[in-house]
C-alpha cells in the first residue's frame, strides 16, 4: 500500500481532486504553516483514525504539539514516516468508492455507497453497491449514470472524470485495490478524494520504477528476503519455520501450533534447490533471534543432499547456531539424512516427529 | 483434461527449467512434441524441436496442450499467443506474475473457449499417462482418488502419503496460489465428478478468498462423490501474506476456520492435518 500523499499524488495526475496539503516531518516547521489544519500520520495501514493518527488543529501550539504526538505512535506495528496536513474540508456529506479485484469474477468490481470514512468491513453488505468491470471494456457512460444515481450525485460530469481517473490508475498502476474513502462532496459542490489507498500488485512493481522505492517496509530481515525472493514473517516466539512452498509452510505452522509449539517466524523459499538461498535463510532466522529452527523440505525436484549440504554451510556460518531439527523427503533423503546427523542435527521422515522434536527443543537441546 | 495421447508443447523450453521439466515429463510419458522459444526456431533440446511461434508448432506437430514456463514478465504475452493460435488448454507454472496479466489471458481464454491452469500451479498429472508442469515423477500410482490443490510441495506431500497407503490417483491437479486463477475448486469439483475413473475426491484449500466456500456449496448442490479435505493456514497471522500471493487472510474474511466450517456443513470430512487425509479416505470408502 502507498502511503497517502503518494496515493493521492497519482490521484492528482489522474485528474481526481484532492485536498490542498503538503508532507512535513519537522513539527516545528507547521509553526507557520496557515491554519485549520487537518494532521494526518503517513503509514501504510488503515484504521489510522482510531489509533489517534489524525488530529484537526486550529492554533500553531496545537499543531506542533499534535503533530509531535502522531509522529511518535506506532500504529499497526509502523511509525509514522511523516505528516499530511491538509485543508479542512467543509463537508455536505461523504461517500465510499473503490475499485477492487474480486477473486471469484476474476475482474475488478467497483463499489459506491453512500456512507462513507467508516471501515467498510464494518458496514452491512447491502449498504454497498457492486458493479463488475470487464477489463477489456472499462468504465462506460451508463456505470457512470448508474453509480452517480446510486450515489445521489447531481453533477455527473465531475464524477465521470472521477470514476474514469479512478479507473486508469487501477489499470495503468496495476492495482488490487483503489479506494477513496472517504469521498467528500463539500458545501461549495467540490467533489474531492479525502484519502487514498493506493495497493499495488507486488508482482507488477517492476515495471512500475516509479512506485518500487516508494513502498514502506515493516521489517529489515523481512525485506531482506523479500529481495532475495522468499517470504519471510516474523513472530515472537521460539520455533523458526523454514519450508519449501507456501501451502506446506502453514502446514507446518499448524502442525506446530497443534502440538503446543510458539512460532517465532516462518520462511517460505519458494520453489528452490539453490544451497545458498537455503544458508541465507538460516541466517535471516537466526539473526531474528528464534531458539529452534524446524526445516521442512519436501523435495519433488528439489534433492534433499543439495538441502543438506546448505544447512551444513549455513551451522558453518552462523555465529549462533540455534537448534536444529530437520525433515527433508524427496530425491536422496537417505543421503541428506546421514549427512545432518554426522553433524548432530536430528533429521526425521515424518513431520509429526520433526515438530515434537521441536516443540521440546529445551529439554534436548 | 489431458492423456498419454495429448500432444504438448513447452512454451521457455531453452530455459533452465523449461528443458529440465520437459525431460522430466517425456521420463513420465507424456508426448512432448515440441518447444518454443522466440529467436530459437530451428534447435533442438534434448531431441525436442524448437519454433519460433506456437503457430507453427501447432502446424508442424499438432498441439493439445500448452504448458508456460515463461518468466513472469513475458509469461501473459506467451499464454496470449498459444490461445491465439487455439491451444485448448494452457498450463502456466510461473510464479510472479502480475495479477492484471492473469486476468487478461482468463478473461481471452473465454473468448477462445480455451481454458486456463494457473498461474503459480504444478500443473495436472494423470498417473499412468501424463504429466503436464513441474510435479515430481516418482509420488503417484494409478488408482481412483482425484486431488486438487492450490498449494505445490504440499500436495506432493499428501499424493505422496496416499501412495504409500496404497491409495492411488486417477488425477492430481494443482490449481495455483494466485488470488486470480483459470481453473477454480469448483470447475475441478465438476470435471471430477464427469470422470468415470474417480470414485473420491482430496480437496487441499488455504487460507484467503472464497474458493473453498464456493466448493462448499457447490459440493451440497451437485457432488456425489465423497470428498475429504485439508485447509492449510489455521494458525496464520490474519493481514499476512503467506507465501502464496492469494494466501491472506484480509478484513476478518478467508479464515481456516470458516472454511472448514462451510466444507463440514457440506458433508466433507476435513482433515486437521494432511497426514489424516489418508484415515477419512479409508473411512469414506468403507461406507
Amino acid at each position: 500500500m502507498l502511503l497517502e500523499d503518494r496515493g493521492k499524488e497519482l490521484f492528482r495526475e489522474h485528474g481526481i481532486d484532492v485536498p490542498g496539503g503538503r508532507r512535513y516531518s519537522d513539527p516545528e516547521e507547521l509553526r507557520s504553516a496557515s491554519l485549520p489544519l487537518v494532521l494526518k500520520a503517513l503509514v501504510p495501514v488503515g484504521g489510522r483514525g482510531k489509533a489517534g493518527g489524525v488530529s484537526k488543529v486550529t492554533t500553531s501550539e496545537d499543531a506542533v504539539r499534535e503533530a509531535i504526538r502522531i509522529l511518535s505512535l506506532e500504529i499497526s506495528g509502523y511509525r509514522p514516516q511523516g505528516l499530511l496536513a491538509e485543508e479542512v474540508l467543509s463537508i455536505e456529506r461523504e461517500m465510499y468508492l473503490s475499485i477492487v479485484i474480486d477473486r471469484s469474477l476474476g475482474i475488478p468490481v467497483l463499489l459506491a455507497g453512500a456512507v462513507g470514512g467508516v471501515e467498510v468491513e464494518s458496514l452491512p453488505p447491502d449498504v454497498m453497491g457492486r458493479w463488475p468491470i470487464h477489463p477489456f471494456l472499462g468504465v462506460g457512460e451508463h456505470l457512470v449514470r448508474e453509480v452517480g444515481r446510486s450515489l445521489s450525485l447531481r453533477h455527473v460530469e465531475e464524477f465521470g472524470k472521477m470514476l474514469r481517473g479512478l479507473w486508469e490508475l487501477f489499470i495503468r498502476t496495476d492495482c488490487e485495490l483503489v479506494e477513496v474513502n472517504p469521498l467528500v462532496l463539500t458545501t461549495e459542490g467540490r467533489l474531492v478524494a479525502a484519502d487514498s489507498k493506493v495497493v499495488v500488485n507486488d508482482d507488477a512493481i517492476f515495471r512500475h520504477p516509479e512506485i518500487g522505492g516508494d513502498l514502506p517496509v515493516m521489517d529489515v530481515l523481512e525485506a531482506e528476503a523479500r529481495r532475495e525472493r522468499m517470504s519471510f514473517v516474523r513472530l515472537d516466539g521460539d520455533i523458526g519455520v523454514i519450508a519449501n512452498g507456501a501451502g506446506l509452510t502453514m502446514a507446518t505452522l499448524d502442525e506446530v501450533d497443534s502440538q503446543g509449539g510458539t512460532l517465532g517466524g516462518f520462511l517460505d523459499l519458494g520453489g528452490t534447490d539453490d544451497p545458498r538461498k537455503i544458508r541465507k535463510a538460516f541466517e535471516l532466522m537466526s539473526r531474528s533471534g528464534v531458539s529452534v529452527i524446524l526445516v521442512n523440505i519436501f523435495g519433488g525436484i528439489t534433492r534433499c543432499d543439495t538441502v543438506a549440504e546448505g544447512v551444513l554451510g549455513a551451522m558453518d556460518s552462523l555465529e549462533v547456531v540455534p537448534f536444529i531439527v530437520a525433515r527433508i523427503r524427496g530425491v536422496n533423503e537417505e543421503l541428506a539424512r546421514s549427512m545432518l546427523e554426522s553433524r548432530g542435527i536430528r533429521a526425521h521422515l515424518d513431520l509429526g516427529s520433526a515438530v515434537s522434536d521441536a516443540v521440546s527443543w529445551r529439554s534436548s537441546a | 483434461m489431458i492423456d498419454g495421447r495429448s500432444r504438448v508443447i513447452v512454451q521457455g523450453i531453452t530455459g533452465h527449467q523449461g528443458r529440465f521439466h520437459a525431460q522430466a515429463m517425456r521420463a513420465f510419458g507424456t508426448r512432448v512434441v515440441a518447444g518454443v522459444t522466440p529467436g530459437k526456431g530451428g534447435e533442438t533440446v534434448d531431441g525436442v524441436p524448437v519454433y519460433e511461434s506456437v503457430r507453427e508448432a501447432a502446424s508442424s506437430q499438432g498441439v493439445d496442450v500448452s504448458v508456460v514456463f515463461v518468466p513472469a514478465p513475458w509469461a501473459k504475452d506467451s499464454a496470449l499467443e498459444a490461445l491465439e493460435a487455439g491451444v485448448p488448454l494452457v498450463v502456466i507454472v510461473t510464479e510472479g506474475m502480475p495479477v492484471h496479466d492473469a486476468m487478461t489471458v482468463i478473461q481471452f481464454a473465454r473468448v477462445m473457449n480455451a481454458r486456463v491452469i494457473g498461474p503459480n500451479c504444478p500443473g495436472v498429472t494423470v498417473p499412468g499417462a501424463a504429466k503436464v508442469g513441474i510435479m515430481p515423477n516418482g509420488i503417484f500410482r494409478e488408482g481412483n482418488t482425484a486431488v486438487v490443490s492450490r498449494s505445490g510441495t504440499l500436495t506432493y506431500e499428501v499424493v505422496n502419503s496416499l501412495t504409500e497407503a496404497g491409495m492411488g490417483q486417477s488425477i492430481c491437479l494443482g490449481i495455483g496460489g494466485d488470488p486470480v486463477i483459470g481453473t477454480s475448486f469448483v470447475d475441478a469439483l465438476g470435471l471430477f465428478e464427469a470422470d468415470e475413473r474417480t470414485s473420491e475426491i482430496v480437496l487441499i484449500g488455504e487460507i484467503g478468498g472464497t474458493a473453498e466456500e464456493e466448493a462448499a456449496s457447490y459440493i451440497s448442490a451437485k457432488t456425489k462423490k465423497p470428498v475429504v479435505a485439508y485447509i492449510a493456514g489455521r494458525t496464520a497471522p490474519p493481514g499476512r501474506k503467506m507465501g502464496h500471493a492469494g494466501a491472506i487472510i484480509s478484513q476478518g474474511r478467508g479464515s481456516a476456520r470458516s472454511k472448514a466450517e462451510a466444507l463440514r456443513a457440506a458433508g466433507v470430512r476435513v482433515a486437521e492435518r494432511p497426514s489424516e487425509i489418508a484415515r477419512l479416505l479409508t473411512d469414506v470408502r468403507r461406507r
